[in-house]
């Protein structure tokens, strides 16, 4: 009984360290919210969406913010409001599997590269170094015109050219890992270098991949309503942000809501997920770790002095 | 069975570096058996670690390199082994201790998992339950109550990371540990500790150990048999009374005695041996410690043997042979 209650405080104690310095700052409590409401909308669509999305009303085209739809409708009449809310589930589709995909690659090719050495990580990083050289959208572009249209080649698409980042990433994390004194330990003990690279040396290059994963969500969903709009994304008629403000941007100047709602729609995700992202890595940085509360804290008292004597 | 647990004879290493070769053991001979202690005394860069590094062969991969002699452990001739053979000696029939407690343990895993880890790679065939019995016994063994085992290693001090890290080297039971300065990185009362921990507990599992370290003390404290080492050749080897209660002993021995702070004198000034440790990427000829030697001769150029100056105390020094030679 005791044992346990020691043992619940611990972990509680723990997990609050790395809650407070995350959610020490508003925003990010906002942000968070407004990322878990937008993921709530998306999977729960069908309940949460007014009408049916893909639903053409030729009687109501182009109607601007009205009662019934609240975002208006578009040149098919179909119901902005609707339209975004199912959007949202393209977006968190494409953003969660381009980035398990590019990472999941990304880290194996990082490993290899970095515990074998040698020529096989010479050939691995100058073919990551030359996809690095050509911008991820155009990369994203190509490899999208080679696949063709559709869900799942949309994320491999952008998946494969997100690759690079997280193999130089976690190449750089094998490096300082494998010398440690505590994977010579492993060596010691009789395990492989197999072993040792699975048990030892991966799990320590995890943190910087993760957060690197929660910023890259944004940047995959973005490059989904980029490939979207450029018309090698989704196809229609789903419904998909960057191909609604694709679709929108010729009514610009008559009836800007289509293509400004799904457009802040998107503003809205990525600037959160990167806002996420980084009070993610301030929290799980050990070499920030408590400095950053006291750094604000005294920030803060600052001001508050300047505001007295001003 | 052998009579000796470990038998090095002539152990020559080398490391390979682009500018040099650096010759870090000449010609080494050494013997533990089964259940000793045994001392490798000397300063840094004496070849202490590299000696122990290479009985495990674990010399840094295209750096280190035995160039020559031979190492038995436990019948096994370690530089003939496959490197599967090796492992499974490794952990089970040797083990080893390092230095810093803070770095030898993975910060991401429990440290019950971690002596878990040893275990699986040794006995895979027994259960799960069965292994975490034995890491909760080993805990409780080195003085850690078996239910902090799902903790991480960031939530102890430094002397019970040691005690982790010994508990890892002992949870396969091997017949021989090499503690490498087991004790340098903690401070002076948990050094007492962990040395009555690692005595008490190679007593009671009847296990060997070389002990390297450059303290004088903890020498004294635990080991039977000492060898001190210089620019990598033993120049001295006998029991601990040989080399503690005598007044023979090696002239680079006899500095190492006198750099200890005296408490019933008064001195301002500690004493130290005059210059550096010879070139180690030289090879030399003779006596490696005559450029600082006091009683440094012409003869002294010439190749050193060991010299027995009483019953089982040897000593590589001319300088016994001339006493000798006057009686």
């Amino acid at each position: 009984m005791m044992e346990k209650n020691k043992k619940s405080v611990l972990s509680r104690l723990r997990s609050s360290r790395i809650f407070r310095v995350m959610f020490g700052r508003k925003l990010i409590v906002v942000c968070s919210v407004m990322l878990v409401v937008m993921f709530l909308l998306a999977i729960f669509a069908p309940l949460a969406a007014p009408y049916d999305p893909n639903k053409d009303d030729l009687y109501n085209v182009l109607k601007g913010s009205t009662a019934e739809h609240l975002l208006g409708t578009d040149s098919n009449g179909r119901d902005v409001l609707s339209r975004i809310i199912y959007g949202g589930r393209i977006s968190f589709t494409v953003g969660v599997v381009a980035v398990v995909i590019s990472s999941v690659i990304g880290m194996a090719l990082g490993l290899i590269s970095g515990v074998i050495g040698g020529a096989v990580d010479t050939v691995i990083m100058r073919v990551m170094d030359a996809m690095m050289a050509v911008p991820m959208l155009i990369l994203a572009l190509f490899l999208g015109a080679i696949l063709g249209q559709g869900l799942g080649n949309v994320c491999l698409a952008i998946g494969i050219s997100m690759v690079p980042g997280y193999a130089r990433i976690t190449r750089g994390q094998v490096l300082t890992v494998r010398n440690a004194d505590y994977v010579t330990a492993g060596t010691l003990c009789g395990g492989s270098w197999v072993r040792n690279t699975i048990v030892h040396v991966f799990p320590n290059c995890l943190s910087a991949n993760i957060v690197t994963m929660t910023s890259s969500l944004g940047g995959a969903i973005l490059a989904e309503a980029n490939l979207s709009f450029l018309g090698m994304g989704i196809s229609p008629p789903t419904a998909s942000w960057g191909a609604m403000v694709s679709g929108g941007y010729k009514y610009l100047s008559t009836q800007p809501i289509i293509a400004i709602a799904p457009g802040v729609a998107i503003i809205i995700v990525v600037l959160c997920f990167n806002m996420v992202g980084d009070a993610l890595r301030d929290a799980l940085d050990p070499k920030l770790r408590g400095t950053l509360g006291k750094g604000r804290k005294r920030e803060k008292q600052s001001r508050k002095g300047r505001d007295h004597y001003a | 069975m052998h009579e000796k647990l470990l038998e090095i004879k002539d152990l020559s290493v080398e490391y390979e570096t682009e500018i040099s070769t650096v010759y870090a053991v000449n010609g080494l001979d050494l013997e533990v058996g089964y259940g000793e202690t045994l001392g490798l005394v000397g300063e840094t860069g004496a070849g202490k670690t590299s000696t122990a590094l290479s009985v495990i062969r674990l010399l840094p991969e295209g750096i280190g390199f035995v160039t020559g002699g031979s190492i038995t452990l436990d019948g096994v001739d370690m530089l003939a082994a496959s490197e599967e053979k090796l492992r499974s000696m490794r952990g089970a029939t040797a083990s080893m201790i390092f230095q810093d407690p803070m770095s030898a343990l993975n910060p991401v895993m429990t440290v019950g998992a971690q002596i878990l880890e040893v275990l699986k790679i040794h006995h895979p065939e027994q259960s799960k339950k069965d292994l975490e019995a034995r890491v909760d016994e080993m805990m409780e063994l080195v003085g850690i109550p078996a239910n902090r085992k799902e903790e991480y290693p960031h939530q102890f001090s430094g002397g019970m990371k040691q005690r982790i890290v010994i508990a890892i080297a002992l949870a396969c039971e091997p017949k021989l540990i090499l503690a490498d300065e087991p004790t340098t990185a903690l401070d002076v009362t948990i050094q007492a500790q962990m040395l009555g921990l690692i005595n008490d507990l190679q007593k009671r599992l009847g296990t060997a150990m070389i002990l390297i370290t450059h303290d004088l003390g903890v020498v004294a404290q635990t080991c039977e048999k000492v060898i001190v080492m210089y620019a990598g050749e033993a120049i001295e080897y006998g029991s601990a009374e040989d080399i503690f209660e005598t007044d023979m002993r090696h002239p680079y021995t006899e500095g190492l005695f006198n750099a200890i702070p005296k408490l019933n004198e008064e001195s301002a000034r500690l004493e130290a041996i005059d210059g550096m440790m010879a070139n180690p990427t030289v090879k030399i000829q003779g006596c490696r410690f005559a450029d600082r030697c006091k009683h440094a001769t012409e003869r002294c150029r010439q190749k050193q043997e060991m010299r027995e100056v009483s019953k089982g105390h040897i000593i590589r020094c001319c300088l016994y042979d001339r006493q000798q030679a006057n009686v």
